[in-house]
């Protein structure tokens, strides 16, 4: 056994020491001091106004919600906007009969009191304080009478909060898109980042890709109201900070000329300019009006919407895959001269067909267009030809090239909503059907048919890599991004995804064959000729079902969904392209007759604009 | 035989004032949760204060159980039983149950551990075996003595954080390096560390993701979220304010009993026993408080066994800090970081690790005639 003493020694000189141990019984009982000290100021020195805060839950907390950021043009034109918006607001617990209290507000308001009544009752068993939205969107005049009658409504209030308003209503619709109740998958995937239920988001276009910008913060308020709700003071106030202006590159003068042009026909047209990838106008038809959304859209309406067999809600610029027709000419084209498989004087007979094992394949000219070259073949859009030359690049190679345009996958301007589009390969016939590829298959490949599938985005990255000299540029449709102080926070810069695979001389003969196409007298896409400027472009009329020889001879009418496809793909000047412009018109027939003219309109009207001085930053 | 009854006498005259305590606590816990959740959305057909109740019953025998298995066989297990935490939490980042967007417990069968809690407990042990096998060469501790258990506390904080469980991290550490200080960290050493804490402390910033990020700041500026954080602080300062000196009484709290207090059965259990009972009853249930951790200075001051006082002070650490930063959250002087209060927060992992921690108490206290 030890002795105490040594065990005291002991104590003193390993740590913990006594000294240790003191001072943190000083630090406790200081700790201590300070928190009964506060409890005596918060419930003896001012208890009272506590109790007067509490006192029927004198609190109300309001939202003060943010404005969402502008949208604008690149003229600087307003295309979205906030309006105020009135809701009718209540708080459970302050309605003490609910039905009679309902059965009043429904003499001034229009409202569903049977089903208010039961929304407020359930509510007062779970949040009875805390303030819900009963009708959005009430006109002046239910405004004007709940304000003079609300010393008989206790708990019942009006609330301003700006909704998303498109003064240009369905123009641009589909570049825009739309805001909507935030759904439960995205509050999922935003979790952490501030979003509460019942919050609006963008649900599509560019108010889905821009959230991030556009939205702002919510403020706060928390008000001090008596026992019937009347607001005495605030207590706290925190503000909102507005979203984060938008100007995009888009020319609203030329996106309705576009609108115009396309008119009632289904189908899609994207202009911009092919250097930048700047988009100026993108069309999308049949569309909707983005404002049903902003005050929340009726189930019918929704249906409506989503069930039409012309889908509107569908972007067919970005998410409409067509057989690209002989537009794909100007792939298999570049190929060939490429491969040196051709020159541009080698002559290739056309005798109206060209054979493949045991099968025909048709040419657009039944009699056949007898020797021709290059130039003229892409002119007149010989088919023969291109079989021919797709023949002898095989299905693989063309797949190179056409991806290389930048076909066959989405471009990079929505990735949210872009289609990839198809380039078939021997590879992917394998994996998709357990089958080779056939030789009959590249031939109609070569001219755009089969299994091949674009955008017309994509069409629109293509022929802009054509009048750019080469760049396979990613489109764009910001200009800039500034936020609430004027700082800018993102501003448009070109961005290539690399460049197509020809040599400088490919890409020379190629524009000046595709001028030709609209200039030259034979050309199948006269009809886009604007006086006194070079417009280059290319024709494409798209099978969507193979119709028989004897169909077409007999000159039968053909059931509108069974028509086919009209493309029509351009730029100008050819010299110094300033716009590319790609038109589609679903079931329009002859890319020539049906989409060669509204490209024209839209060319016209841009240079005239140019002309005139005030497409300022076009290009 | 006669020894064994000596024993329980003496195991009954030292621990009487502690198993009092222990009682009054877990009652006013289960009193107060039975007015705070009435009414309230149990996540079982069991009422909360029932649950509570059969968490206290699972605590006492676990207490126990620490208590009967020598301090020193604990010591010689401590690294494996941190290791197992560990393993624990990181289970927890992995397959862990997601709650109001934090991903904090650990289903086991028909209930769910919260792994951060165990781990404070764990952390208290390890500390404390460090120490007991690495004597102070001149009577203090230099930075490099610390260095293996501020790695251990770092990566306990570092996968707590990640949860995110701001509050116990604030927890594990506070401990944490109370411990240190008092098992004779030298204050420059201290400094120093403290000063690396805060140099790394962009470097684990930038390890958060983005909404973590955004929590954290909303969770130091309530202001940034006036709908949230802020309306919490508010309502919880009305609440304890108008309980005046002699409150609204039993199952009269207006706030909380008309919903108005958000999570009155977990971070704001006080205000609403501040609100029922006044100032007399926080004045007694924050003395409660005082007296538990004056009790365990006391068996850190009887202690012969360095390593027991060091523990004992580290069971003062566990109980001083939550209750200090708990009750100063919820009158508004620190910001809100959901940090329990111990026996009267709803929580099984948080009151069955206060039990064990007692227990650890209780064990240094019983055996320290035997040196």
């Amino acid at each position: 056994m030890k002795s105490l003493k040594w065990e005291e020694d002991q104590q003193e000189k390993l740590p913990p020491s006594r000294k240790h141990i003191q001072w943190a019984t000083i630090v406790i009982i200081g700790v201590f001091l300070v928190l009964f000290l506060r409890l005596w100021q918060l419930q003896i020195l001012e208890g009272e106004t506590f109790e007067r805060l509490s006192e029927k839950n004198r609190i109300r907390l309001r939202k003060i919600p943010f404005p969402r950021g502008i949208v604008m043009d690149k003229n600087g034109q307003v295309i979205a906007d906030n309006r105020a918006s009135f809701n009718l607001m209540v708080v459970p617990a302050e309605v003490e009969d609910p039905s009679s209290v309902m059965e009043r507000l429904a003499r001034g308001v229009q409202l569903d009191s049977h089903n208010a009544v039961s929304l407020v009752k359930q509510a007062r068993k779970k949040n009875p304080f805390r303030s819900m939205v009963l009708r959005e969107g009430l006109r002046w005049e239910e405004v004007a009478w709940v304000e003079t009658n609300r010393l008989d409504l206790p708990g019942i209030w009006v609330e301003v909060e700006p909704r998303r308003h498109y003064p240009e209503g369905r123009k641009a619709a589909h570049v825009l898109g739309y805001v909507g109740e935030i759904p439960e998958e995205l509050l999922k995937a935003w979790r952490g980042k501030g979003y509460r239920v019942g919050d609006r988001v963008g649900r599509s276009g560019v108010e889905k890709t821009l959230e991030p910008y556009l939205r702002g913060r919510d403020g706060g308020i928390q008000v001090e109201v008596d026992a019937k709700g009347r607001h005495l003071g605030v207590l706290q106030e925190v503000s909102f900070e507005p979203g984060a202006d938008v100007v995009l590159t888009l020319d609203m003068r030329l996106q309705e000329v576009a609108e115009e042009a396309l008119g009632d026909r289904t189908g899609a047209v994207v202009a911009g300019d092919p250097k930048t990838g700047a988009i100026l106008a993108m069309v999308s038809h049949p569309s909707f009006d983005p404002n049903l959304f902003s005050e929340g859209i009726s189930a019918e309406t929704w249906k409506s919407l989503t069930e039409s067999r012309d889908h509107p809600l569908t972007n067919r610029a970005l998410m409409a895959q067509y057989p690209p027709g002989s537009t794909y000419k100007i792939v298999t084209a570049v190929a060939a001269l490429e491969e040196g498989i051709i020159t541009k004087d080698t002559p290739i007979y056309c005798p109206g067909h060209y054979t493949v094992g045991n099968r025909d394949y048709r040419c657009m000219k039944k009699e056949g267009h007898g020797w021709i070259r290059f130039r003229e073949a892409l002119i007149q859009s010989c088919d023969v030809y291109f079989y021919h030359l797709g023949h002898l690049l095989g299905v693989d190679r063309l797949a190179r090239y056409a991806k290389g345009f930048g076909l066959g996958s989405p471009t990079g301007f929505d990735p949210d909503q872009e289609k990839p589009g198809l380039i078939p390969t021997s590879a992917w016939k394998k994996k998709r059907f357990g089958t080779p590829w056939h030789a009959g298959e590249t031939v109609v490949a070569a001219i755009g048919q089969g299994y091949d599938l674009v955008t017309p985005i994509q069409q629109f990255v293509m022929i802009s890599a054509v009048a750019n000299g080469g760049e396979v540029m990613i489109p764009q449709i910001v200009e800039r991004v500034v936020g609430p102080d004027g700082r800018v926070l993102a501003s448009l810069e070109p961005r290539s995804q690399g460049r197509v695979p020809a040599s400088s001389s490919t890409l020379r003969l190629l524009k000046e064959a595709l001028r030709g196409v609209v200039q030259d007298p034979r050309g199948t896409g006269q009809r886009a000729k604007v006086p006194g400027v070079d417009v280059a472009g290319k024709t494409g009329t798209a099978q969507v079902v193979r119709m028989s020889e004897r169909m077409r001879e007999r000159k039968v009418a053909v059931p509108y969904r069974h028509r086919d496809h009209a493309w029509f793909v351009c730029f100008a000047p050819v010299e110094e392209p300033k716009i590319a412009v790609v038109v589609v018109v679903e079931h329009g027939g002859l890319g020539g007759m049906e989409a060669a003219p509204i490209a024209q309109r839209v060319i016209q009207a841009f240079l005239d604009m140019k002309r005139s001085g005030d497409g300022r930053g076009s290009s | 035989m006669g020894g064994e009854v000596l024993r329980t006498n003496r195991f009954l005259r030292d621990a009487w004032p502690l198993l009092v305590l222990v009682t009054f606590l877990g009652s006013v816990g289960i009193v107060s949760l039975y007015s705070a959740a009435a009414g309230a959305e149990t996540w079982s057909r069991l009422p909360i204060y029932m649950r509570q109740g059969i968490f206290f019953g699972i605590g006492m025998v676990l207490g126990a159980l620490v208590t009967v298995i020598d301090y020193r066989r604990w010591l010689d297990y401590a690294w494996i039983i941190y290791g197992v935490c560990v393993v624990l939490l990181v289970a927890v980042l992995v397959i862990g149950k997601v709650t109001s967007g934090s991903q904090r417990w650990l289903n086991l069968g028909p209930i769910a551990i919260q792994p951060s809690e165990l781990a404070k407990w764990a952390l208290l042990l390890a500390i404390a075996r460090h120490f007991q096998a690495n004597q102070p060469v001149q009577g203090y501790y230099t930075l490099r003595d610390v260095m293996k258990p501020s790695a251990a506390v770092a990566l306990v904080a570092l996968l707590v954080v990640l949860e995110p469980d701001l509050g116990s991290t604030i927890l594990v550490m506070l401990i944490s390096v109370s411990m240190m200080i008092m098992a004779g960290l030298r204050i420059r050493s201290l400094l120093k560390v403290v000063g690396v804490g805060l140099l790394c402390l962009p470097m684990g910033w930038r390890m958060l993701a983005d909404y973590q990020k955004k929590r954290i700041i909303i969770y130091l500026n309530p202001q940034q979220d006036p709908l949230g954080a802020g309306y919490h602080v508010t309502q919880s300062k009305i609440a304890v304010g108008s309980g005046g000196l002699l409150g609204k009484g039993y199952l009269q709290g207006t706030q909380s009993q008309l919903h108005f207090l958000p999570e009155h059965h977990t971070d704001f259990a006080f205000s609403v026993w501040a609100e029922e009972w006044g100032f007399v009853g926080c004045v007694l249930l924050l003395g409660a408080f005082l007296l538990l951790i004056f009790y365990c200075l006391s068996v850190a001051s009887r202690a012969t066994d360095p390593v027991a006082r060091l523990i004992a002070l580290g069971v003062v650490a566990f109980f001083f800090w939550p209750v200090f930063m708990n009750v100063a959250m919820t009158l508004g002087l620190l910001p809100v970081v959901g940090i329990a209060l111990p026996f009267i927060s709803y929580g099984g992992s948080s009151l069955v690790t206060s039990m064990m921690a007692l227990g650890l108490l209780l064990n240094v206290h019983t055996r320290r005639f035997l040196f």
